[in-house]
């Protein structure tokens, strides 16, 4: 399907990543937002709450993320498509929501443009410390897609992408942006609107008296309703049985918490979002994302003009991590690079794919600015010795 | 209160039901509450309201939040939601914005209401979402073994105040008059009649409307301060309420074992958000303004 052309700013823009954000989710059909202020996000609302009743929606700033973060769901439940958007403190405090989200298989987005932390950190500042909390931050097991968008227009895209894949799989997604991505400004293209897909809600067909609301479907994923139209179906952050009533035994969370993490299994091993170059003969890999992934361009060149056979492997979606590509290069590279603006996350995956096969050289960073290419190209160099 | 026996019919003639039934997921009974409890007397009240409004069923959405109150959405045969400790309010300001055709109804308890929630209901309240929250206090944390909560009375002995609690409780119609609720009214379980009666009339109120309904928990609340079992708190409501529709809502604050001072306190007209959302947007942008449609994700 299409986009709604009325949510579609088609035409060349000089836009920050916040703001390009803001299109794409007005572009993917979102005509529902919840937020609360807290830099360097708060563009994106800010936008939305300009734009959204000329397009014809809602922005509603909540008394808190806890709510923001709630609203939204309560949002998709009567129809619409629906986002929240935030930062680092306000993260933490929709880790509940996530958790919701995804028991309830919720499609919703969750935007998060990373700034330093722990607590209140640095709030105008970049980092990247957030992304274990987007797998792992809310208890429990349960599957998430986060995706890491390095410019303005990938802002744009892979907000789309992001509300697209929510509906396919009925997950929260992440919107890993950074403060430099958030706030760098830069050309973004928005196409026609016949030229941009959207994926539509997949409502159910069946009559309410067949229909079992937490039945999934052979791709894993139950086919969706909306309050309203008849079909007096119950949704509860317990554990359920198909039906959607509580059900307090243990063969129910096996069935139905293995179901909320492989009903993402293709995404991971089939269709991981990424970028890569000059990887046919690369000795050394550098694996990063985000702003981080541009500042490791600039290493990755510097490593070339010295001859070292250097490649570039830029995570986009970073959950599920694309662990199946990394696995596949590690028999033939000699190391893998990993600059990250925190003290080694990611890092930890790459290095679990690669399970020993190459060396995993983390690059650290507390945050506050991006990386100096030159400590990147340093353990480059050190790596290929 | 002379006993008296009732007379009851011994056979239920075929094809004969209870008119609450309908409304209720009879596949999911028997319910979690224990004897006693107060909350499915308000259920009853309740459905009986849903009958008498003439509401449209399948327009009607339950929102719960956690604890034994929580649990009322899981029986109604409605469209509904448990959501999470707190946050029903929220969940139903979204689900009505998004779809403004549906009566969203809040039904939860006071801890979940006032503590963990408690700021989520003074902004809904403030902003006159268009929600009806339906408060069962049983002045207590239930679910988890009768802890205190924001509406415990002084003096009374919780399983986190073994000593008596000593700290000031809420007065919930006060805080809600306070906020700006357009619908303020109290009932206790005692009082059916009234309490059916009063949530058919929040029903068709427009704005933020707020009934109270004082409750009993045998089990965690009643029984450690020995005031007796449910029946026993029956007899109390009836003897200690006094209905005061009109009343000054700071003059309703309850105690231990006093006065409950029940009715309607406040009914009133102002915008909603919707309303207001909608004037301020047509007065700035005027053609330019486009409304929000209704279940935006199939387009």
């Amino acid at each position: 399907m299409h986009a709604d052309p009325r949510g579609v700013l088609t035409g060349v823009h000089f836009l920050d990543g916040d703001h390009a954000c803001c299109e794409g989710t007005l572009a993917a059909g979102a005509r529902f937002a919840a937020g609360y202020p807290i830099t360097p996000s708060t563009e994106v609302v800010e936008r939305f709450a300009s734009r959204i009743p000329l397009v014809g929606g809602v922005f509603i700033q909540m008394e808190d993320e806890l709510a923001a973060s709630i609203a939204i769901q309560g949002a998709v439940w009567g129809g619409a498509k629906a986002f929240t958007v935030t930062s680092g403190p306000g993260f933490s405090l929709m880790m509940e929501h996530i958790g919701y989200a995804a028991i309830t298989e919720t499609p919703c987005v969750f935007v998060n443009v990373q700034r330093g932390g722990p607590s209140t950190g640095l709030p105008t500042l970049p980092a990247q410390a957030d992304m274990m909390q987007a797998k792992w931050g809310s208890h429990g097991d349960y599957g998430v897609i986060a995706l890491c968008p390095n410019s303005p227009q990938e802002c744009f895209d892979l907000t789309i992408t992001g509300f697209n894949l929510a509906e396919e799989f009925r997950v929260p997604v992440m919107m890993m942006l950074d403060e430099c991505v958030g706030h760098m400004t830069e050309k973004v293209v928005i196409p026609p609107a016949g030229e941009i897909e959207v994926s539509p809600r997949r409502y159910t067909q069946k009559p309410p008296a067949e229909f079992r609301p937490f039945e999934p479907g052979d791709n894993l994923v139950p086919e969706m309703v909306k309050a309203g139209d008849g079909y007096r179906f119950h949704v509860t952050g317990l554990t359920h049985d198909e039906r959607g009533y509580p059900s307090m035994n243990v063969a129910a969370q096996d069935r139905l918490v293995r179901r909320l993490v492989d009903k993402l299994k293709p995404f991971a091993n089939g269709r991981a979002l990424c970028d890569t170059a000059d990887l046919e003969d690369a000795e050394v890999v550098v694996v990063s994302y985000g702003i981080t992934s541009r500042v490791a361009q600039r290493a990755i060149e510097l490593a070339r003009k010295r001859g070292i056979r250097a490649g570039k492997f830029r995570i986009i979606s970073a959950w599920p991590f694309p662990g199946q590509h990394i696995a596949s290069l590690a028999g033939r590279v000699k190391a893998f690079v990993v600059p990250e603006l925190n003290l080694g996350q990611m890092v930890h995956e790459v290095e679990r794919a690669a399970a020993g096969r190459a060396k995993v050289i983390p690059v650290t960073h507390a945050g506050g600015t991006v990386h100096d290419p030159e400590m990147i190209l340093k353990a480059i160099v050190e790596a290929a010795q | 209160m002379s006993e008296q026996l009732l007379e009851v019919p011994c056979e239920i003639p075929e094809g004969s039901f209870n008119p609450v039934e309908p409304f209720l997921r009879t596949e999911r009974i028997p319910h979690i509450w224990c004897p006693g409890c107060g909350i499915g007397t308000t259920v009853n009240c309740f459905t009986r309201a849903l009958i008498s409004s003439g509401a449209d069923l399948d327009k009607v959405a339950i929102v719960s939040g956690i604890g034994c109150t929580g649990r009322v959405a899981g029986y109604a045969r409605l469209d509904s939601f448990h959501t999470t400790h707190g946050r029903a309010i929220p969940f139903a300001t979204g689900l009505k914005l998004a779809n403004p055709q549906l009566q969203v109804v809040v039904y939860s308890g006071d801890g979940d209401l006032f503590a963990i929630g408690g700021n989520h209901f003074i902004h809904a309240a403030r902003r006159n979402m268009d929600i009806k929250v339906i408060c069962v206090n049983n002045l207590t944390y239930a679910m988890t073994g009768g802890q205190t909560a924001p509406t415990t009375p002084s003096h009374v002995i919780s399983a986190t105040a073994p000593y008596g609690v000593f700290e000031p409780s809420f007065n919930l119609v006060q805080l809600a008059d306070a906020c700006g609720a357009s619908y303020v009214a109290r009932w206790t379980t005692f009082h059916v009649k009234q309490l059916a009666r009063s949530m058919e009339e929040v029903l068709k109120k427009k704005g933020f409307g707020f009934i109270e309904i004082v409750s009993p928990c045998p089990t965690l609340y009643q029984r450690r301060n020995k005031m007796g079992d449910g029946l026993d708190t029956m007899k109390y409501y009836k003897q200690a309420s006094k209905v005061r529709n009109g009343a000054s809502t700071s003059e309703c604050a309850l105690t231990r074992s006093g006065e409950i001072v029940v009715g309607k306190f406040v009914d009133r007209e102002r915008p909603d958000y919707y309303d207001l959302l909608q004037a301020q947007m047509q007065e700035t942008l005027g053609d330019r303004y486009a409304e929000p449609e209704v279940g935006c994700a199939e387009c």
